[in-house]
């Protein structure tokens, strides 16, 4: 159930990284946990059972966890968008070991800075942070915060239609507001099956690192694990579509 | 045998409450003293059980509407019966129990078995007599607070004027008044006017134990806020903010999360309030708003597992505290079924397990310590050892003697000083 111990991990992207700091093998870098703490949140968010009323003071507290490592990734710079040859890889390395994420401010200035590579942000990660998005959205009693939103869309597409991201969105979150959870449930009813298997992508590439520390894990894997690396990009595809079509609507 | 979700003793301590999951409401009563069991006194047994409350269905926002009791307030006892409020997440009642230990019999009207007697029949007249009966104990409910509150109720506390009552949800405060069900005051509302810049609730909330005028509340932020109704109608604005510097060295992801407040109680005497987070207890002194007087740490050895907690939802656990009858010993509790006392005088712990196999009738509990770090010593347990799934939240004090009860899930313990 417990986090035994930092495992070392050695990134396969040496390829993308600057020469000075080829060969260094990292211990799971901060952002890293960050961004599976960031993912473990928003999965929490969303498994809110609607048959009874969630509880608002767990999701507001899950919300302001979100919100605090969006701001800090902004503020690092690492909130990016980034091609790259293989997501699956990707999808593995991200989910590390979050036990440094326990760990106060002090200890991890102690430790040897471990830089962040943009280069290694994939595309998956960004398709992740629009479907974690999508998957905000749904969350029964808290809205998530705009920026966070808007954050996501901006870097999608810093140039060009902007405002009409931004226009569409508000449109999501006032359906949401006014509608009841069958209407949103209605809104989603296209994208329903999409909408699971993202749920089940990601308590699949949960339960498929194998060293997945937190046996708390185990909670989320579910019994059919159908994700695999390979299904990852079709999944990837098909939920490309689905932004498509919220977007639009 | 349900989930017990709260656990409260009568002003006089003679009386337990319990309530459940499933909405029931069990009341233990205290053994009198009896000579020929001279060991009898202290023995709580069921005195009273009903059915509080039913689940419901909100068709409006088509969701259920829990049956679990959240809370029980005992009202101080006025004449024979005996009055308390339970409440679940959105209605909260007044019950009644009552004694009745004799029956009429020799109505001139009906028969023994309560059929009508034909006039015709009847060829003299008597006085019925009063008969004694097997004990019955009755309970009725007397009072339906309901449709005031839009959020979950997460505390209910009774004013000193035994006249009024608060009861509070996520994001408001209402008082009300006993004889009065349909019609109740918000005197707090933190819901902002857009709900998507929520970033607090309130987690609990008290009446001071002498001042009628005078409650508290506190936030999942840390914070805790004491009001004074003599100042205004709302009162939004505090008279004390009561909230501890963070420590910038310790800051963490979770460091909000573990400073969500999840109990407040004052003390007996009105001086002090004692406030629970994750970790640990702290009391405050009312008149020094910038830290806290005292502070226990309950499991510190949790700090490097917040992440793990964090997944298995554990950190959200709500534990509650309370104080003895003097106010100088707090209690709480933790996980494997631990519970903690900490004596504010001579700054000792103690770690007591609540557990069949330690619990043997009249045994003296053994003290348990986890081990944090090195080599496990002979007795001790290791935190990655601990069960998560046995949490006691729910702990009670008698308010006069040492006399204590836990409950650990669907079990009910009770403990005595030894010294008695």
């Amino acid at each position: 159930m417990f986090v035994r111990g930092l495992k070392r991990k050695c990134f396969d992207g040496e390829e993308d990284i600057e020469g000075t700091l080829a060969g260094i093998k990292a211990i799971p870098s901060y952002n890293l946990q960050r961004q599976s703490l960031l993912d473990m949140s928003l999965v929490k968010l969303q498994l809110c059972h609607m048959l009874v009323e969630p509880n608002l003071c767990r999701s507001v507290l899950i919300a302001n966890t979100v919100r605090q490592i969006q701001e800090e990734m902004t503020q690092d710079g690492t909130w990016q968008m980034i091609n790259t040859q293989s997501t699956g890889q990707a999808s593995l390395d991200r989910l590390v070991s979050t036990d440094i994420l326990c760990r106060s401010s002090r200890e991890q200035a102690e430790e040897k800075h471990v830089p962040s590579y943009g280069t290694f942000n994939k595309d998956f990660e960004g398709d992740q942070g629009q479907d974690s998005s999508e998957t905000m959205s749904t969350a029964s009693s808290v809205q998530a915060p705009r920026n966070f939103q808007s954050n996501v869309w901006e870097m999608e597409n810093p140039q060009e239609n902007k405002g009409n991201f931004q226009k569409s969105l508000d449109q999501i979150f006032e359906t949401l507001e006014n509608k009841s959870p069958n209407s949103v449930e209605d809104l989603f009813s296209e994208v329903d099956n999409s909408y699971y298997d993202l749920d089940t992508m990601l308590t699949g590439m949960m339960s498929n690192t194998k060293m997945g520390h937190c046996d708390g894990l185990e909670t989320f894997s579910s019994p059919t694990n159908t994700a695999s690396s390979s299904n990852c990009k079709s999944d990837l595809n098909e939920l490309d579509h689905i932004v498509e079509i919220l977007v639009e609507s | 045998a349900d989930i017990i979700s709260t656990v409260e003793f009568n002003y006089s301590g003679d009386l337990l409450a319990t309530g459940d999951k499933g909405g029931r409401v069990v009341i233990f009563q205290r053994e009198q003293e009896n000579k020929s069991r001279p060991f009898s006194r202290g023995e709580y047994n069921v005195y009273s059980t009903f059915q509080s409350h039913e689940p419901e269905f909100d068709y409006l926002k088509s969701l259920e509407i829990e049956e679990k009791i959240n809370k029980i307030r005992w009202l101080p006892q006025q004449n024979a019966a005996h009055f308390l409020l339970s409440t679940n997440d959105k209605t909260i009642k007044l019950w009644k129990i009552s004694e009745r230990d004799k029956r009429a019999e020799g109505y001139n009207l009906k028969d023994e078995d309560g059929r009508l007697r034909d006039p015709v029949r009847i060829k003299e007249l008597r006085v019925p007599t009063l008969k004694p009966m097997d004990l019955m104990v009755e309970a009725s409910p007397r009072r339906i607070f309901a449709n005031a509150h839009t959020y979950h109720i997460n505390s209910i506390s009774v004013n000193s004027d035994y006249a009024t009552y608060l009861s509070a949800d996520d994001l408001r405060i209402n008082l009300w008044h006993l004889e009065i069900t349909n019609r109740s005051f918000n005197i707090v509302d933190i819901k902002p006017a857009n709900m998507e810049e929520l970033t607090e609730v309130i987690t609990a909330a008290e009446f001071h134990p002498q001042q009628c005028n005078v409650f508290v509340y506190s936030s999942s932020k840390g914070t805790i806020r004491l009001c004074d109704m003599r100042s205004s109608a709302l009162c939004d604005r505090h008279s004390k903010f009561f909230e501890e510097p963070e420590d910038p060295s310790s800051r963490s992801f979770f460091s909000e999360i573990i400073s969500s407040i999840s109990d407040v109680k004052f003390s007996h005497n009105g001086r002090y309030m004692m406030t629970r987070d994750y970790l640990s207890v702290k009391v405050w002194d009312l008149n020094m708003e910038n830290r806290p007087v005292e502070t226990y740490q309950v499991h510190e050895y949790l700090r490097s597992k917040l992440c793990s907690l964090y997944e298995n939802d554990c950190i959200f656990d709500k534990f509650e505290c309370c104080w003895n009858g003097l106010d100088s010993t707090i209690m709480t509790g933790s996980y494997n079924n631990f519970f903690r006392m900490f004596d504010r005088n001579t700054r000792r712990d103690t770690t007591l397990e609540a557990s069949r196999e330690s619990s043997k009738s009249r045994a003296i509990l053994k003290p348990r310590k986890v081990c944090t770090g090195g080599k496990r010593k002979k007795d001790e347990i290791s935190v990655d050892s601990l069960d998560f799934n046995k949490k006691i939240l729910h702990t009670a004090w008698h308010p006069t003697e040492n006399f204590i009860a836990v409950a650990a899930t669907n079990n009910l313990y009770l403990f005595q000083d030894k010294v008695n």
